[in-house]
């Protein structure tokens, strides 16, 4: 890590300046962290009296547990298809925006603001739709002979929050590939139309290749996104039911913890969401900051 | 474009027509909803065109006291504060802290460093009962301080002043050096009015990122004097009366979320750059 070639020679000044930053991150963030890892060894009496260490009794009762690995392959079913459905549809957005000239940057704005859409309101926006009285697809699905009720379905619930999630997340997506897009070389581009390459072989040998750190990049965001940010449309949604079927693994953190509190699972369940993070973060900064090239 | 392929331009056309109505349709229907009175929606099939009453909807949602929520200003106020102490804070600690880890070499500035990198690892989801337990003990539970210092710690904002410190010519701190400029006055007359830019660009990803708060307001805050807005939309809109009033509901919803897009509308610029920097 550098410096600059000379730096200035005070002694106290630069404690001072780090100590406002360092105390927030000792405070809020890594004592709560270590007080995590602490209590996931430890059952509390029934009573909050006592505390004893008992070991990785947590970690074993939770991987033993049907619901929890069950939350598990949710959380995995929900994340990669908001990751593949919300990039998917923002790569084909930002292909055809590159191709345009003058109306590049008025379709980027109508396709940029559900950034700022939070997810708690896009959760509460996709359930007012999908609302089994007066939502509108529920209406219009029943012409079609398919009843929607995500309050007893519990495919229909986590479709309901795929789709939720995907939305926001668009917005994000497009524009790193856009982005990304606008980076490749158009000289390429024209050598291989030269060579008689057509727009779509051109994209899938020359475009798509480029773009795989840009990909690469987004997936890891999206996981991260998927989740950890998406607390809101969970809770705005459908609560993680019905029976469970929407029960991720971060709103399972906060129902156990938080509303039933049960410290000691909740706090392993942390750890485990932990050790997600941790990895997710250190695959992002080894392989996405050196940005693969050809 | 490479060649001249009608057929392509208008099926470009289509498709982004096709995206912009979609990613538009969940408003468009909030929209709508937010228009009509209040039996329009009750009565059967929605209606798919607005109506009128949006106007009488809002004031409604401005002026009326609703059961289980804080009037709907006090909680915009509440939001307005939360997003803009986040944002100030998190650009004043993370620039004095890359000011520091840039321009000085001391004991324990790879330390700092490293402590600073992992608040990137410890998202507020993944500790919840253990950060409220400390503001709690704290207590900063229903107060400004609690809805908001516990989020203001920031690697990505300290990562972007590094970074862009790291490109600032070395000469110059060495002639402000010469000229006798100690490093405060570096700091204040130099750094700050070249970090002009990136501070605005913060500003916009980071106000953003504040107004959306909803997990952590959600925790620390019992007392509905202290709800913000993304709160009191998801309490307005989870009432199981018999009779949810949806033209009400919506207006206040598409009221909240207001604020943050008109300012990714009007400041795309600093929006796309602040949050393609602050992703590197």
């Amino acid at each position: 890590m550098d410096t600059k070639r000379t730096v200035f020679p005070a002694r106290g000044l630069p404690y001072l300046l780090v100590a406002p930053q360092l105390l927030i991150t000792l405070i809020f963030f890594i004592w709560p962290a270590g007080q995590a890892v602490k209590s996931s060894f430890e059952a509390e009496d029934p009573f909050g009296l006592s505390t004893r260490f008992v070991g990785m009794q947590h970690y074993l009762r939770l991987f033993s547990e049907p619901a929890y690995l069950a939350s598990i392959g949710r959380t995995a079913v929900f994340a990669l298809a908001v990751s593949i459905i919300s990039m998917g549809f923002a790569l084909i957005l930002a292909v055809a925006v590159n191709r345009l000239v003058r109306s590049a940057s008025a379709y980027s704005t109508l396709l940029l603001w559900p950034y700022a859409v939070s997810p708690v309101v896009a959760g509460i926006l996709w359930w007012f739709i999908f609302n089994s009285t007066t939502g509108i697809l529920p209406f219009a699905l029943e012409q079609i002979r398919i009843r929607w009720n995500h309050q007893l379905n519990g495919t229909q619930a986590m479709i309901l929050i795929i789709i939720a999630a995907s939305w926001k997340q668009v917005s994000y997506n497009f524009l790193f590939f856009l982005a990304g897009l606008q980076s490749v070389p158009q000289s390429l581009n024209e050598a291989a139309a030269i060579d008689g390459a057509g727009p779509v072989k051109r994209f899938w040998t020359i475009v798509f290749p480029l773009l795989s750190p840009t990909t690469f990049f987004l997936l890891i965001v999206n996981l991260n996104y998927t989740m950890f940010d998406t607390f809101g449309i969970v809770d705005a949604t459908t609560g993680g039911g019905p029976n469970q079927a929407t029960n991720t693994l971060v709103y399972k953190v906060y129902t156990d913890g938080y509303i039933g509190l049960n410290l000691g699972s909740s706090s392993a369940q942390s750890v485990i969401l932990m050790a997600f993070v941790i990895a997710l973060t250190v695959i992002q900064f080894r392989y996405v900051e050196r940005r693969v090239q050809y | 474009m490479v060649e001249n392929r009608p057929f392509l331009a208008v099926l470009t056309h289509l498709v982004l027509l096709a995206g912009v109505v979609i990613v538009a349709f969940p408003v468009y229907i909030a929209l709508v909803a937010a228009t009509h009175g209040p039996t329009a929606l009750t009565s059967g099939a929605m209606p798919l065109l607005p109506g009128g009453e949006l106007f009488a909807n809002v004031m409604q949602v401005l002026t009326e006291n609703r059961r289980g929520v804080a009037p709907f200003w006090l909680m915009a106020w509440n939001s307005l504060w939360m997003a803009v102490i986040i944002t100030l804070g998190k650009i004043a600690i993370s620039i004095i802290s890359a000011f520091a880890i840039v321009y000085f070499r001391f004991p324990g500035r790879v330390l700092a460093f490293w402590l600073i990198f992992i608040t990137l690892m410890l998202p507020v989801e993944v500790r919840i009962i253990p950060t409220f337990k400390v503001v709690a003990d704290l207590g900063l539970l229903n107060s400004y301080a609690g809805l908001t210092i516990p989020l203001i710690a920031s690697a990505t904002a300290t990562f972007l002043f590094r970074q862009f410190f790291m490109t600032i010519p070395d000469e110059l701190m060495e002639a402000a050096r010469v000229d006798g400029a100690g490093p405060l006055k570096f700091f204040r007359d130099i750094l700050l009015p070249l970090s002009r830019t990136n501070i605005a660009a913060l500003c916009v990803i980071l106000f953003i990122y504040g107004w959306m708060q909803y997990l952590w307001p959600l925790l620390v805050t019992i007392d509905p004097n202290y709800y913000t807005l993304m709160m009191g939309v998801k309490r307005m809109a989870a009432v199981s009366d018999a009779d949810p009033q949806w033209n009400i509901i919506m207006a206040a919803v598409l009221l909240a979320m207001l604020p943050p897009i008109l300012i990714v509308v009007f400041m795309q610029r600093l929006f796309v750059k602040g949050l393609v920097e602050t992703e590197k």
